[in-house]
C-alpha cells in the first residue's frame, strides 16, 4: 500500500518565536518586572539613578537567592515554611560558633553549612519516610527553629542578639567574599547582588541541561510516574530540601557578615515572600512546572516595588495591599499565557 | 506531567554560565571588602543651603503599631508647621531598615531620622548618610552608638533610667516581687528596662509573650500569676499587653499592682479606675517632633542642641494626679 502524504509528527512540529516564548513560565514575570521597571522610572527621579538602582537591587538580591532556592523545590513538588527563620538560624550559628566559642570565621561558616544541610536533610527525610505533606512537616521545623534561635542566644549570650563577629579572626576574608562591594562605573554594588545572579544561573543550568534537573521536574509532576520510570524520588526530594537550606546558608552568612549582627526573631515571616517571589515567577503551587530564573525576576519585582514605593514618597501604609494586588494580577497572568501554552503544545 | 524544557538542547548553556562565573570573578577583582570593626564617626555634616528642607523618618516599629504612629504623628505635625517635608517609612527587621536608610541616601534627603533598635546593623548605611553630608539624627533606641555614628544628636529615652525609675516606684508602694512582661523576643531595650527594674527593685522575674497574639499574652500572665501567688507587681512594657495584664490580675483573683511604659486611651481609664498603678510616659511624640525642628535648625542656624549630648524625651510618670489632663491627649493620638 502506498502512503501519500506522510503526517509530521507533531513533537518535531515547528512552533513560532511567539509560541515558544508564550510557553515559558517567566514570561508573566519578565513581563511585570518591565512595567514596574517603566513606571518607577518615570514617576520618580532617583529609581534610575546608579545610588537609587544599588538599593533595589541590593533588597532583591537576599530575596532572590532565596526565591531560587525555593522555586526549585517548588518544582519538585514540596514547601519548605522553615526557609526564612533559617536564614536567621544560620546567621546566629555563625555568630555564637565566632564570638562565643572563638573560632575563624572560615570554620563558623563552615559549621552552620553543615548545620543547615543537616536541617534540610532532616526536612526531606521527614516528609519522605511519613509521607505528611511538607507543609506541615516544615511547619513544625518552622516553630521548631524560632524556639532554638530564641533559646540558644539567650543561653549563649544572656542578650536577644549575637554580635561582635567583626574583631574574629577571619572576618575580612570571609566578608570579601560575601559583604563587599562592587563598584561599577558610579554604582556601588553589594557582593550579594553577584551571589543572586549566579545562584539564578547555576539553578537555571542545572534545571535546564542536567539529568538531575529532569528528575526535579518528574518528582514534582507525578510522584508515582517518576518513580516507575527508575527516578531516585527520595534522593531528589532530599536533595532539593537541602538546596533550599543551602540558599538560607547563603543569606545567612551575608547578613551575618554584612550587618555584624543577627537577632533571635530575624527571618519571621520571609518565607512567604520567598514563595510569592517563585510563584509571581511562574512556579506552580501543584510543582513540576516553573523556573528559577523566573523567581529571581519575581523577587527583582519584589524589590524595585519596595524601594519604588519610597522612591515615589506614597505612604507605605498601603504596601501590603499594593503587594496583594500584584501577587493576584501575577498569577492570573501567568495562569492565562499557561492555558494558551498548552493550547500551543497540543 | 508539564515541563518547560526546550524541545533541541543548545551547548551554550554551559557557555553562558562560564562567561558569567568569569565576568563575576573580574568584577571581584574590582571590590572592597568590609572594614573590621573602627571606631570613629563620618564627619562632613554641613549646616546650610536652603529651599525646601525634606526629611526622611525610619523607624523600626511594625506598620500599624500605636506608639509609633504617635512618633509619626509628632514628625508629620512638626513638617506642617515649619514647612518640612517630613517622610515616615517603618521596617522592623535591621537590614530592611539599613535598606530604606540607604535608600534616603538616594534620594539625597536633607535630614534623616533614624531610630536604632541594632546598632550594628545600622552602621554602614548611616555613617554613609552621615559620609555623604546628610544630617543624621537618632531617635527612641541606640542613644550609646549615636555620636559613634556620625549622628549630631540623639532623642529618646534612657530604658534603663527608665526601668530604673519603674522598679523605685514599685517599691516604695511596698511591693516585694515583680513580673517582668517582655512582649518582643529579640528587642534589647525591652530587656534594659526589665535589668533597670531589677537593679532598683530587687526580686524581678522575666516572662517572654508574644504581642501579636493577645489571649496567649492573657493566659500567660494568668498562668504566671497563679502558678505563684507572691508575684504583687506586674511591670508591662507596651500599652497593649498592661490592658492584658489588669484582666489577667483580675481574673487569677490576684492582688499584684500592675504598671506599666507608655501610654494609650486603655491605659489612661485603667489609671482613673485604680487598676492600674502608674504609666511612664517616654512622651514618644517629642520623638517625632523634635528632631524635625532640631534638623530644620541646625540647616538654617547651624543649632545643635545641648552641644550633641542626648535629649531626653522622658520618663514622666502618669499617675491618678496628672492622668485627667494626660488623658485628653492621648485620645487625638499625641500622646
Amino acid at each position: 500500500m502506498a502512503v501519500a502524504t506522510p503526517t509530521v509528527d507533531e513533537r518535531l512540529a515547528r512552533v513560532g518565536v511567539l509560541d515558544r516564548l508564550l510557553v515559558r513560565p517567566e514570561l508573566g514575570a519578565v513581563l511585570g518586572a518591565l512595567v514596574v521597571f517603566t513606571f518607577f522610572s518615570v514617576f520618580t527621579d532617583q529609581f534610575l539613578s546608579p545610588a537609587g538602582a544599588a538599593t533595589w537591587l541590593d533588597d532583591a538580591s537576599t530575596l532572590g537567592i532565596m526565591a531560587v532556592g525555593v522555586a526549585m523545590l517548588m518544582i519538585g513538588g514540596e514547601f519548605d515554611l522553615s526557609a526564612g527563620v533559617m536564614t536567621a538560624s544560620t546567621a546566629l550559628v555563625t555568630a555564637i560558633l565566632a564570638t562565643q566559642l572563638g573560632l575563624n570565621v572560615w570554620l563558623a561558616l563552615g559549621g552552620s553549612l553543615l548545620f543547615a544541610l543537616a536541617v534540610g536533610a532532616f526536612n526531606g527525610f521527614v516528609v519522605m519516610r511519613t509521607g505528611l505533606p511538607s507543609f506541615i512537616v516544615t511547619l513544625g521545623m518552622f516553630l521548631a527553629l524560632q524556639g532554638l534561635n530564641l533559646g540558644v542566644t539567650r543561653l549563649f549570650t544572656g542578650s536577644v542578639q549575637v554580635s561582635g563577629i567583626s574583631s574574629v579572626d577571619g572576618y575580612e576574608s570571609a566578608g570579601f567574599l560575601f559583604a563587599s562591594t562592587v563598584q561599577i562605573g558610579s554604582m556601588t554594588l553589594q557582593v550579594s547582588v553577584l551571589w543572586w545572579l549566579l545562584v539564578a544561573g547555576v539553578a537555571t543550568w542545572v534545571l535546564l541541561r542536567t539529568r538531575f534537573g529532569n528528575w526535579i521536574f518528574a518528582v514534582g509532576g507525578s510522584v508515582t510516574s517518576a518513580r516507575q520510570v527508575g527516578v531516585p524520588v527520595m534522593r531528589t526530594k532530599i536533595l532539593l530540601f537541602m538546596t533550599t537550606a543551602f540558599a538560607a546558608w547563603v543569606v545567612g552568612s551575608i547578613n551575618i557578615l554584612r550587618f555584624t549582627t543577627v537577632q533571635a526573631n530575624q527571618g519571621i515571616g520571609l518565607e512567604l515572600q520567598f514563595i510569592v517571589a517563585a510563584v509571581v515567577g511562574g512556579c506552580l503551587l501543584t510543582g513540576g512546572f516553573g523556573s528559577a530564573i523566573g523567581a529571581a525576576i519575581g523577587a527583582l519585582i519584589f524589590g524595585m516595588t519596595r524601594q519604588g514605593i519610597v522612591f515615589a514618597r506614597w505612604d507605605t501604609d498601603w504596601f501590603m495591599l499594593f503587594l496583594g494586588v500584584m501577587l493576584l494580577a501575577a498569577v492570573l497572568v501567568n495562569n492565562a499565557f499557561r492555558r494558551k501554552a498548552e493550547r500551543v503544545r497540543r | 506531567m508539564g515541563s518547560n524544557r526546550s524541545a533541541t538542547p543548545r551547548p551554550a548553556g554551559g557557555r553562558v554560565l562560564l562567561a558569567a562565573v568569569a565576568a563575576g570573578t573580574l568584577a571581584l577583582a574590582a571590590c572592597s571588602g568590609p572594614g573590621a570593626t573602627d571606631a570613629g564617626g563620618g564627619g562632613g555634616q554641613q549646616p546650610g543651603g536652603s529651599g525646601e528642607l525634606r526629611v526622611a523618618v525610619i523607624s523600626h516599629g511594625t506598620p500599624g503599631d500605636a506608639f509609633w504612629n504617635v512618633v509619626k504623628n509628632g514628625a508629620e505635625t512638626a513638617g506642617k508647621e515649619l514647612g518640612v517635608q517630613v517622610d515616615y517609612n517603618a521596617a522592623g527587621d535591621p537590614s530592611a531598615q539599613a535598606k530604606l536608610i540607604d535608600n534616603a541616601v538616594a534620594q539625597k534627603v536633607g535630614g534623616l531620622v533614624v531610630s536604632m533598635a541594632n546598632p550594628d546593623a545600622l552602621r554602614d548605611s548611616i555613617r554613609k548618610a552621615a559620609d555623604s553630608g546628610i544630617p543624621v539624627i537618632t531617635i527612641n533606641s541606640g542613644e550609646k552608638r549615636s555620636a559613634e555614628f556620625g549622628a549630631i544628636t540623639h532623642v529618646g529615652q534612657s530604658e534603663e533610667v527608665a526601668g530604673e525609675r519603674a522598679g523605685e516606684n514599685l517599691k516604695q508602694s511596698g511591693r516585694t516581687k515583680l513580673l517582668c512582661i517582655i512582649h518582643e523576643a529579640g528587642n534589647v531595650a525591652l530587656n534594659e528596662r526589665c535589668d533597670g527594674a531589677r537593679r532598683s527593685f530587687g526580686d524581678v522575674q522575666n516572662l517572654q509573650v508574644d504581642i501579636s497574639n493577645p489571649t496567649d499574652v492573657q493566659a500567660r500572665i494568668k498562668g504566671a500569676l497563679q502558678s505563684d501567688s507572691s508575684i504583687d507587681a506586674v511591670l508591662t512594657l507596651n500599652p497593649q499587653v498592661a490592658a492584658n495584664a489588669v484582666s489577667a490580675v483580675r481574673e487569677s483573683g490576684s492582688q499584684a499592682k500592675v504598671a506599666t511604659f507608655d501610654l494609650n486611651s486603655d491605659v489612661v481609664s485603667f489609671i482613673k479606675s485604680g487598676q492600674l498603678e502608674f504609666a511612664l510616659d517616654q512622651q514618644q511624640y517629642l520623638q517625632g517632633y523634635l528632631p524635625v525642628t532640631f534638623l530644620k535648625l541646625f540647616r538654617d542656624n547651624a543649632n545643635t542642641v545641648g552641644g550633641g549630648k542626648p535629649v531626653l524625651t522622658g520618663p514622666q510618670i502618669v499617675d491618678k494626679s496628672n492622668v485627667d489632663k494626660v488623658g485628653s491627649f492621648a485620645e487625638r493620638g499625641t500622646r
